[in-house]
């Protein structure tokens, strides 16, 4: 292995310490969440009395954007992955012509500004009474997932060998059998970090929230945040409590999947 | 950990997959035999034709759906875009149906309006001070975590928290912070006596700028972190003991083999860095609104007000054109001047 050699807990005192400035912020955050209500200016460094005041009011003002950003969370993940599986695998074992052509265009949608497909969206969902639904926001989140998805998954099904797909060919099994039970049990890896990284994107996505929606009937969290930051400047404890809430995906799937996406995760595609 | 993106060879499964009737299984049929089979033979090639182009046919449905999702979600923003940039498209479109051909209007209106030269100018500053400060931060923690130490893993992992946040959660809870009344940060000045009457992190013109640019730093720092991290990982150790036995300190080691070596992800992480942060919204919509006085508008948020403030879709539309002009024009440049960097981009966007 190529690594530095040993160091030891010197290291960590200084690892500690930047973690502990990068992570202010966050640590800031849930101080904030169990602070009383009103303005904070009393509020100490550290919540030695918690007051759970803040996610009460969190609770009962934000618990359905919870469940709607959920909602469109999920759904994006299964119509990221349904789409960005099939096409990640054709596109690494397959090449057929206008394989590039794919690939270049799914470089391009990197470049292009959420704002380019919100303004235009706007216009054929307002035709198409695609506002304000969920299947809307489904649709326009999964841009961001769609592209990283096919990147991710392709980068990975290039490396499984070809003679295990062939084995299974030679078996006669068509080509949907060995995508469905060689290809993907093998890249289950592959689809569990498209999929974390989907369901993040989505969860986190405010521009779709804030122009494809105009009623308060389909709210995701995120948006739910900004419209209560302005209506509740002197409840810090309770927009902090939802930031907090909203927090807990990214949190949680860092602390379970993290084997997934530790940091170098993608330098396998760096190559 | 690195491993874990890799297929392991002996979790493959050893297929014992029945012949099905499924789509477009392969005519393995053994060579014919016997040249008194050749109407035999002549059938089975027919067969075998059918079943390549039945094969092409299949591999392609695996890529339609995908393929369409892009035009429809990528392609045909695209090009409304494009028409809508040229038309009178306001909030009556929407009741009366028309949206009269406006010609150049929307640019011109745009371009020369008092507020672009200055959104320009925000947007340089905002992109260029965001992606320099996370790529050097990046950098020292990448070089940092490099190192083997008790926890390491752990603590690497935590650094991901902050890319991982929603950006509204992050830019909310940072807007907080940097309250000149209240926010912690100016009472922790104040307190250390750094300064009597705190700064105007977001109501001053110049700070708020600086403000945003901060915040955006800091949620970028994770992802140059780990994309400049896997790189180092890649750079074989032995070339740094030999370095150190040639007498080389740290940085000139660092100088003569890490820089060098590092060189292609460096492009990468800069050019992604780029085009991520000139179409930046949600920060500058969260923490400062685009104020105060207009000082943090960017064409994007300027793109985003003209259209969804004042209803002004066409004119919203040219702004955002202006903007994948500018995102498109840098990709380009760059990608002449280091085509070698294509394939790594590929890898990584």
């Amino acid at each position: 292995m190529k690594r530095a050699p040993d160091r030891g807990w010197p290291s960590t005192i200084i690892g500690i310490g930047l973690v502990a400035v990068m992570m202010f912020p966050v640590y800031w955050m849930v101080n904030a969440s169990l602070q009383p209500a009103g303005n904070t200016l009393q509020g100490g460094w550290f919540p030695l009395h918690p007051d759970f005041s803040g996610y009460a009011t969190a609770l009962r003002d934000q618990g359905r954007n919870i469940v709607t950003s959920l909602v469109v969370a999920l759904g994006s993940v299964a119509l990221s992955l349904g789409l960005a599986a099939p096409a990640a695998y054709a596109l690494a074992h397959s090449p057929v012509r206008g394989t590039n052509l794919v690939l270049f265009g799914v470089l391009i949608t990197q470049m292009v500004p959420g704002i380019v497909v919100a303004n235009a969206l706007y216009s054929a969902y307002n035709d198409l009474g695609l506002l304000n639904s969920y299947l809307g926001l489904i649709l326009a989140d999964s841009t961001a997932a769609v592209p990283f998805a096919i990147i991710i998954m392709r980068a990975f099904m290039q490396s499984i060998p070809r003679e295990i797909i062939e084995a299974a060919r030679v078996d006669g099994a068509g080509r949907l059998r060995v995508f469905r039970s060689v290809v993907l049990p093998v890249s289950r890896n592959a689809l569990v970090t498209a999929a974390v990284f989907t369901f993040l994107f989505t969860w986190s996505d405010f521009l779709f929230a804030l122009t494809l929606t105009t009623t308060n009937t389909v709210r995701p969290i995120t948006l739910g945040i900004y419209e209560y930051m302005g209506a509740h400047t002197n409840q810090w404890n309770a927009v902090m409590a939802t930031a907090v809430l909203a927090s807990i995906p990214a949190a949680v799937l860092l602390a379970v999947a993290q084997r997934y996406f530790a940091f170098g995760a993608t330098s396998g595609a760096v190559k | 950990m690195r491993s874990g993106s890799r297929p392991v060879p002996d979790r493959c499964p050893t297929l014992r997959v029945d012949t099905g009737a499924e789509d477009g299984a392969v005519a393995a049929g053994a060579p014919v035999t016997g040249a008194a089979e050749e109407d035999d033979k002549h059938r089975k090639d027919r067969a075998l034709i059918r079943a390549r182009r039945w094969e092409r046919l299949a591999q392609w449905m695996f890529i339609v759906p995908a393929a369409a999702y892009l035009l429809l979600f990528f392609g045909y923003p695209i090009a409304k875009n494009l028409v809508m940039s040229f038309q009178q498209y306001t909030t009556t479109t929407f009741y009366t149906g028309s949206a009269p051909f406006a010609g150049l209007q929307n640019y011109s209106k745009v371009l020369s309006s008092d507020l672009f030269p200055k959104a320009l100018l925000t947007t340089v500053l905002f992109t260029a001070g965001s992606v320099f400060g996370q790529f050097v931060l990046g950098l020292a923690f990448a070089l940092f975590f490099q190192r083997r130490f008790p926890l390491g893993r752990v603590l690497r992992g935590l650094l991901l928290l902050p890319w991982l946040l929603p950006l509204v959660v992050s830019g909310t809870t940072w807007k907080w912070m940097l309250d000149p009344d209240t926010g912690v940060v100016n009472n922790a000045l104040r307190g250390l006596h750094l300064s009597s009457s705190g700064i105007p992190w977001l109501t001053g013109t110049s700070q708020a700028l600086a403000s945003v640019i901060l915040v955006n730093i800091w949620v970028g720092i994770p992802f140059n972190a780990t994309i400049l991290y896997g790189g180092l990982q890649d750079i074989p150790a032995h070339l740094h003991e030999a370095a150190k036995l040639d007498g080389a300190g740290p940085v000139a080691s660092f100088r003569h083999v890490t820089w060098p070596l590092l060189r292609p992800v460096v492009g990468v992480v800069l050019v992604l860095g780029v085009v991520y942060t000139v179409k930046v919204l949600d920060v500058i919509l969260v923490v400062t609104g685009g104020g105060p006085a207009n000082a943090t508008e960017t064409i994007a948020t300027q793109s985003y007000e003209l259209s969804f403030q004042q209803f002004e879709f066409g004119r919203g539309a040219a702004m955002s054109n202006v903007l994948v002009v500018i995102s498109l024009a840098f990709a380009l440049v760059y990608l002449r001047a280091n085509r070698r960097a294509r394939n790594v981009w590929e890898a990584v966007a």
